[in-house]
């Protein structure tokens, strides 16, 4: 009976100890957010079209806003300069990888990532446009002009026309050369190198 | 007996009198004051040292540098000891330059799948139940082997490795209530990029944190200051520093870093994403460029590092790849650490090649430069990690071993 009683104790010492080491699921922390709050700072865009503000462009009125915001660092038609090329020269069903890009480069020096070539989702241009670019003073184009540059930087990638008007209906739907290319890391672990 | 103390020096001194003294005795030239003590004297027996003060600094002596270029600075591996990376040695790589933050306005919000969105104070960081992790933190554009002219900060300088202090990120969801369906997480840091990265919440939860010491003091301004996000073993751009906000959702939000950044493209076709692990990798550190070495003892040191796990074995070649014997491995070895490894060597004077090879504890064996583009094709600029090596030439001068990787 002692023995029994012993044991019982043990383990609800042992029981207590757990308990008290564990926090509890929920400490009560933090401040609820208000929608405000997170309204400031919910600047991302998501590939269904999800976050892109109202308003819209075309190329024809991005082509300003690319001359007098990006062509200093990304060159006068967006081949590049002390930032990178956006606008890539190759076949866009040659991209830049594989052996058929390979083949296509041929012993000539390296061709450049772009937009029309590595970028596989539309959408990404404008949230990253807005929220880091341009470098000289980020995030300050409005929805407008984001809106007209992302129409102009695919329009000089040959993916749409240069009168397409690029808003939040039309820039989900766009279909960037490079979407069907992009996969899950295929690394499975072990011994394997890939 | 000599007497050590300065003059009028007693037990139960007050710092004002002590000062007094002191500084007394240093006017008259008999005792030390703080502007003498730091310069060499013949005989530091005879003449007394600094005194205590507030914030200790390197010997004038020693003088580590990280190598900056406007995007990254990196940590000098070939100046380091041990695992640990000093806190101001640790390497940089950010998009928009250091912000500074105010720790009394920092807020972090947490939102999107959530049933109560909450916003974090440093302060409420900070009274969650705390947890520490010593891990690696490594860039994936990490390989900067371009020239027999490069050290080991050249060549992999983006990793380094902390003691971290913080809050697992598991205690935060919980408070937010992370719903079910909730299976990324935007993470966005506030400089000038807003980094972002999109995360696989089932992936990380067991280990993920959000920190905000760094061996054992607050983060420095460059490591992400006053809170950052850490992934062990992931590559560093996904450890989002500068945390402002992270909002749950179903589906990644396919941002600039991990599309057109931070993927693979592959021979066969495809670009490969999310390529968050990084592999094992190991790299020499002593003796290397531009070292030259005298015949007969040299002991090869490196350290080697896996984001699977434990590195379970260093293999060393000093004769250019033809034989390999296991290092020894510095004890305790940490899952997803840096772990320091040694192996004795008596060089004779001929011209060679020393190499080390990381295994880990999934059996992954860092691979040959070779086996890299062949499984991968020419053109992935990340997660680089082959074997590398130093040549030694007859007169003893260390080169880094560019033909290995140049094939």
């Amino acid at each position: 009976m002692n023995r029994l009683l012993t044991l019982v104790a043990a383990i609800l010492v042992v029981a207590a100890v757990v308990v008290a080491q564990s926090p509890p699921r929920r400490v009560g922390l933090g401040t609820p957010a208000t929608p405000e709050q997170v309204a400031a700072l919910d600047i991302d865009v998501s590939p269904d079209g999800a976050g892109l503000p109202p308003g819209g462009g075309s190329a024809r009125e991005g082509a300003g806003v690319y001359a007098q915001t990006c062509a200093a660092c990304h060159g006068a038609n967006g081949e590049g300069g002390t930032a990178d090329p956006l606008v890539g020269a190759e076949p866009k069903e040659t991209l830049p990888f594989g052996p058929d890009y390979e083949r296509w480069r041929g012993g000539r020096p390296d061709v450049a990532f772009t937009i029309g070539n590595y970028w596989p989702y539309a959408t990404t241009i404008f949230d990253y446009v807005r929220r880091a670019m341009p470098a000289s003073a980020p995030g300050s184009l409005t929805a407008d002009e984001t809106h007209a540059l992302t129409a102009w930087l695919l329009a000089r990638n040959g993916i749409i026309a240069d009168a397409a008007v690029m808003n939040a209906e039309t820039l989900p739907r766009v279909r960037m050369p490079a979407r069907a290319r992009f996969v899950r890391d295929n690394r499975k672990g072990r011994a394997e190198v890939k | 007996m000599r007497n050590r103390r300065p003059p009028g020096h007693r037990d139960g001194l007050t710092r004002r009198a002590l000062l007094k003294t002191t500084l007394g005795a240093a006017a008259a030239g008999l005792a030390p004051d703080t502007a003498h003590a730091q310069e060499p004297v013949s005989d530091t027996t005879k003449r007394w040292g600094r005194l205590p003060n507030t914030l200790g600094a390197r010997s004038p002596a020693e003088n580590p540098r990280r190598t900056p270029s406007p995007t990254s600075s990196r940590t000098p591996l070939q100046d380091l000891h041990g695992t640990i990376t000093p806190a101001d040695l640790h390497y940089e790589r950010h998009h928009g330059g250091v912000p500074v933050v105010d720790p009394r306005t920092y807020r972090l919000v947490v939102h999107g799948m959530v049933d109560r969105p909450l916003t974090f104070t440093l302060d409420d960081l900070k009274r969650f139940p705390a947890a520490t992790r010593t891990c690696f933190l490594e860039c994936s554009g990490n390989f900067g082997g371009q020239r027999e002219e490069t050290t080991p900060q050249d060549l992999c300088g983006l990793t380094s490795q902390t003691e971290w202090t913080g809050v697992m990120l598991s205690a935060i969801f919980n408070e937010v209530g992370a719903q079910p369906g909730a299976t990324w997480f935007l993470a966005e840091g506030q400089d000038a990029a807003v980094m972002t990265r999109s995360i696989p919440v089932k992936e990380v939860l067991d280990e993920a944190m959000v920190v905000y010491a760094q061996n054992g003091e607050a983060l420095r301004p460059e490591q992400g200051y006053p809170a950052r996000l850490l992934l062990p073993g992931w590559e560093g751009n996904a450890s989002v520093k500068w945390l402002r906000r992270m909002k749950l959702a179903s589906q990644p939000f396919m941002t600039r870093e991990e599309t057109s950044k931070y993927t693979d493209p592959l021979a066969d076709g495809t670009a490969r994403q999310f390529s968050f692990v990084m592999d094992a990798r190991s790299v020499i550190t002593a003796p290397c460029y531009p070292q030259a070495i005298e015949k007969g003892w040299t002991e090869i040191r490196g350290i080697a590092w896996s984001g699977r796990g434990l590195i379970r074995r260093v293999d060393v070649s000093t004769d250019g790849g033809r034989t390999w014997k296991p290092a020894t491995l510095q004890q305790p070895v940490l899952p997803k650490a840096h772990t320091r490894f040694r192996f004795p060597w008596q060089w004779d004077a001929r011209p060679t090649e020393i190499l080390s090879r990381a295994v880990d504890d999934t059996g992954y064996v860092q691979p040959e430069m070779s086996a890299l583009q062949q499984a991968r094709g020419r053109r992935t600029r990340y997660h680089l990690n082959p074997v590398t090596g130093w040549t030694i030439a007859a007169d003893g001068r260390v080169r880094f071993g560019l033909q290995r990787v140049r094939v």
